[in-house]
């Protein structure tokens, strides 16, 4: 359960945050969240990562359906990733992820005490 | 806590979000800050445009004085309707900025020679900082200067202006950090404030485009190496098949200046044999930018109305140097094209009449010999006296380097383009300045205004008045009847054969003789034939009083008049077929005569299989056609078999002659033709022999084009609009299109017609028109290149010029923007 909510929250900062701050503003509200939601090392990770990497993906994959993939396609030439744009909101979603799980796991090596057990 | 592997997850982290900040170098180039530019709430995803996307807005700003609203028709043209004219051009502007911003913004970059703050000193093969320096010496910043103080000085354009300045400003204030255009993203900057001065610098940039082409260093080098009877040959003032924009046989008066030329002309300026200047190849505007335009009166028309024409070749670019609009206020309803950049409808149509342009062709920038005392160039000779030099210093901003600053020398001439400062250009040691008319302060901005104000032919007088540069052919026709043409624009009263050649500028024996009177730039009006008409060719015979430097070209103009002088019955229709005629009259002219001394008998079955498809090609230069495709390469390979050996006398870079000096000469002298022995032989080659060789040559190119299934013109052309960034996923292509150099439908490979329109001015406009584009800058929007593929087919749309209570109720809106006084 704390996973889940930790993960939702990380997703929801993660998208509020970037509003007013700069586009990696995500990994400080990311390390907020699994700094008081504490939890292992790799579930730190994986929460911080599988937040952004939905975030992301989701968001990318809205824009590119309205858009008829016109921009992506294009982007995806100049990249270069074979005009591919699935390839390119996967690298998106990636890209966003992986700095988010590194937050996380930062925050998730703060809050290890030993005693931390599951997710609840 | 464990602090070791925190502190080094920590520092991964921030390492990887430092990396993805910045824009990590690869190959000659740089990527976009990958973070950011992927992130979908601040990144290029946000300029992922719905396709289903409307304008609807309701906005209110302080800096308008009235209401007014734009509706968008299906094309997504806006058309605006305020309740004055600072209204109106404070809308243009906010609308040119809300479709087109990022190429506004790089365009006056490019002008002002900034391209190194944006690209860095070179990037991907292009040395910027060269380019920048060639603008910054060419003189183009300070001439903008003194073009800003003369329309600052004009309150009504003062006025202008600032409210254009004040629309686009008005827009970029607004704009959130994830709307700025998808390029600003990609190249990693960010939009400037808009200033009336890169305004100015737009319109600097086209004069240098449409009156910037010289050829003086390279005309130099020519007449080192060749005759006086060669020059003349190859170089030739006037042309056998000439057909001027006022026809031969109108009396001109004497000139208002002594045209003789300077005493020790024949000595120091037509000294062939002697004197060679070496130049590296220089940045020049391409020289077929030029244009059609044409007006027939009511007396050949269907309707009894006058049509105009109008299609401007230039680069064709994405985005569109174009952007359409109407913009209608109670003292002035006007629709067409306009520049992003700069206010007014360019070219295009009011309530009562039409108006156009083609480029004037005329050589309005020479160059002059400075004589430095020393090298540190404090003083130079002129008058029998040493002068003082001014200098002045443009700091040229390099991204990610210090700054470097041209230190200009600035002379009685104007600047000095090339010395030994500036290097990799001249080998000589010798210093050049350059004497350019787009160099002095001049305020088109009124005869673009006055146009869209334009109710009659007095009108249209009036606003060409004060009008410099670049020169045009401005065409005009009214619901009146009236139909006129001038090339008007201030020119240099020269003598004959004065600024071919680099001149001596130890005094003003060689300065221009003034400046030709207005008069003299003639007026053709309501014309016996019932037609005006322009194709860039020369303006007047070579009975003119004055020297008519420039390069004219021929055939646009010679078909142009031709069928305009048997049609009769004229429709809209008729107008959109002339302007997208792709009949080959060069061939018309050429192929009888090749064909006729064509060596058939020493040709291959192979060679004749080609010989018979140019031989029973109909002379359409279709893109279905594969006759345009050996016509090309044949005459191109002709000029090579003929002028080449001569050419190869020098090292130095020579103005290779135009396809229709060489058709002029052969047709006139034939076998006798001086150039038709290859010098480096022993044997005397015959015509015959030179038209054969030539043919054979190209076989192998014919063979390799066939084998890749590119014979026909269509596909051997590869004509495409290109990306400003010249990005190839942002361009359009290998387009399959007609056409052709010589032809009416002037497209080329990157260059050619930019706007089509044709005006009915019947009581209610009908007017028709189409751009290779499309009406939003953004590669992330539909209306990005929507036009593309019909404009390449020769089709029009018709251009909805309404009242607002007609625009009001027009299905297929996409939008309706509401603008109050805040």
């Amino acid at each position: 359960m704390k996973f889940f909510v930790s993960l939702l929250l990380v997703a929801l900062l993660g998208f509020a945050a970037p509003l007013y701050f700069p586009w990696w503003s995500f990994a400080i509200t990311t390390f907020i969240v699994l700094f008081f939601l504490r939890q292992t090392p790799g579930k730190s990770f994986l929460a911080g990562f599988l937040g952004l990497f939905l975030l992301w993906g989701i968001n990318a994959f809205w824009l590119d359906m309205a858009n008829n993939h016109l921009l992506s396609q294009k982007v995806a030439v100049i990249l270069p990733l074979g005009g591919s744009a699935t390839l390119l909101i996967i690298l998106t979603a990636f890209i966003g992820g992986l700095v988010s799980g590194f937050a996380g796991l930062a925050a998730g090596y703060v809050g290890e005490r030993g005693d931390v057990g599951g997710g609840r | 806590m464990r602090i070791i592997p925190f502190f080094i997850v920590t520092i991964i982290t921030v390492a990887l979000i430092v990396v993805l900040d910045i824009p990590l170098p690869v190959k000659d180039s740089h990527t976009p800050r990958l973070g950011y530019f992927l992130s979908p709430q601040k990144g290029f995803w946000q300029n992922a445009e719905p396709a289903d996307i409307q304008f609807d807005e309701n906005l209110s700003f302080s800096g308008l004085q009235g209401n007014a609203n734009v509706y968008f028709d299906d094309k997504m043209v806006p058309h605006v309707y305020a309740e004055n004219e600072h209204d109106a051009i404070f809308l243009q502007g906010y609308l040119h900025a809300k479709f087109r911003l990022w190429q506004m913004d790089f365009q006056s970059y490019a002008a002002g020679g900034r391209l190194s703050e944006i690209m860095g000193d070179s990037s991907s093969g292009t040395n910027f900082l060269k380019i920048d320096r060639f603008f910054r010496r060419l003189g183009m910043v300070a001439g903008a200067e003194k073009s800003l103080a003369a329309l600052e000085a004009n309150p009504v354009t003062k006025a202008y202006a600032d409210a254009y300045t004040e629309g686009v400003n008005q827009y970029i204030s607004t704009l959130k950090d994830k709307d700025i255009p998808f390029e600003y993203k990609l190249l990693n900057y960010k939009p400037e404030k808009w200033t009336n001065m890169k305004s100015v610098l737009f319109m600097k940039y086209m004069a240098f485009d449409l009156a910037g082409f010289e050829q003086d260093f390279e005309m130099t080098n020519a007449k080192s190496v060749f005759s006086q009877t060669e020059m003349v040959a190859l170089y030739p003032y006037g042309q056998d098949s000439l057909n001027p924009i006022i026809p031969k046989g109108t009396k001109f008066g004497a000139p208002a200046f002594s045209l003789k030329p300077p005493a020790d002309a024949d000595s120091i300026y037509f000294n062939y044999y002697k004197n060679a200047a070496a130049t590296d190849s220089m940045i020049k505007p391409d020289k077929s930018n030029g244009s059609n335009n044409w007006a027939v009166s009511g007396t050949k028309t269907q309707s009894g109305r006058p049509i105009l024409c109008n299609d401007p070749h230039l680069g064709l670019n994405l985005p569109s140097l174009w952007f359409e609009m109407q913009i209608s206020t109670p003292e002035f309803n006007a629709y067409g094209a306009t520049f992003p950049g700069a206010p007014s409808i360019v070219i295009g149509f009011n309530d009562s009449c039409a108006w156009g342009f083609t480029n004037a062709m005329r050589d309005v920038r020479d160059y002059y010999e400075i004589k430095f005392k020393d090298s540190t160039k404090q003083e130079y000779w002129y008058d029998s006296a040493w002068q003082k030099t001014t200098f002045r210093d443009e700091v040229i901003h390099i991204k990610g380097k210090p700054d470097h600053t041209e230190h200009i020398p600035e002379t009685v001439w104007g600047p000095v383009m090339y010395d030994n400062d500036y290097h990799d250009i001249l080998h000589t040691g010798n210093s050049y300045a350059c004497h350019w008319q787009a160099q002095d302060g001049s305020n088109e901005l009124t005869t673009f205004r006055a146009l869209n104000y334009t109710k009659n032919y007095d009108d249209y007088v009036n606003a060409m008045k004060g009008y410099e540069c670049p020169g045009q052919n401005m065409i005009f026709a009214c619901k009146r009847g009236d139909i006129a043409i001038k090339q008007n624009g201030k020119f240099p009263a020269k003598w004959r054969g004065q600024g071919d050649f680099l001149m001596p500028g130890e005094n003003d024996a060689y300065a221009w003789r003034g400046f030709i009177p207005d008069s003299a730039n003639i007026i053709m009006h309501n014309p016996e034939r019932g037609f005006v008409s322009s194709a860039n060719q020369y303006p007047y015979d070579t009975s003119y009083p004055y020297y008519l430097g420039g390069e004219y070209p021929v055939y646009r103009g010679y078909l142009i008049n031709r069928y305009l002088s048997s049609m009769q019955n004229i429709t809209a229709t008729d107008m959109e077929k002339l302007q997208t005629n792709n009949y080959n009259v060069f061939q018309e002219m050429a192929r009888p005569f090749l064909l006729k001394y064509l060596d058939q008998s020493a040709l291959s079955e192979k060679e004749i299989k080609y010989l018979d498809i140019y031989s029973q090609w109909n002379l359409q230069n279709d893109a279905k056609e594969t006759g345009p495709t050996i016509e090309k390469l044949w005459w191109d390979s002709l000029m090579t078999t003929v002028y080449a050996d001569e050419f190869s006398r020098s090292a130095l870079p020579l103005p290779w002659p135009e396809k229709s000096t060489l058709l002029d000469g052969l047709l006139k002298d034939s076998m006798n033709y001086i150039f038709l022995d290859n010098i480096n032989t022993a044997q005397k080659e015959t015509l015959q022999e030179d038209i054969t060789i030539a043919f054979k040559k190209i076989i192998p190119v014919l063979e390799k084009a066939e084998n890749e299934n590119n014979l026909v013109w269509g596909k051997f052309k590869k004509s495409g609009v290109r990306h400003l960034l010249r990005i190839p996923v942002l361009s359009r292509l290998n387009l399959f299109s007609s056409g052709g150099e010589t032809e009416i439908n002037a497209l080329k490979e990157f260059h050619g017609p930019s706007w089509r329109m044709v005006v009915e001015l019947t009581d209610s406009t009908q007017a028709y028109g189409i751009y290779p584009g499309g009406q939003s800058g953004n590669p992330g929007s539909k209306y990005y290149d929507n036009f593309i593929n019909d404009w390449v087919e020769g089709n029009y749309y018709p251009l909805l010029f309404l009242k607002e209570e007609s625009m009001k109720k027009l299905p297929g809106l996409k939008g309706k923007m509401v603008f109050k006084k805040a």
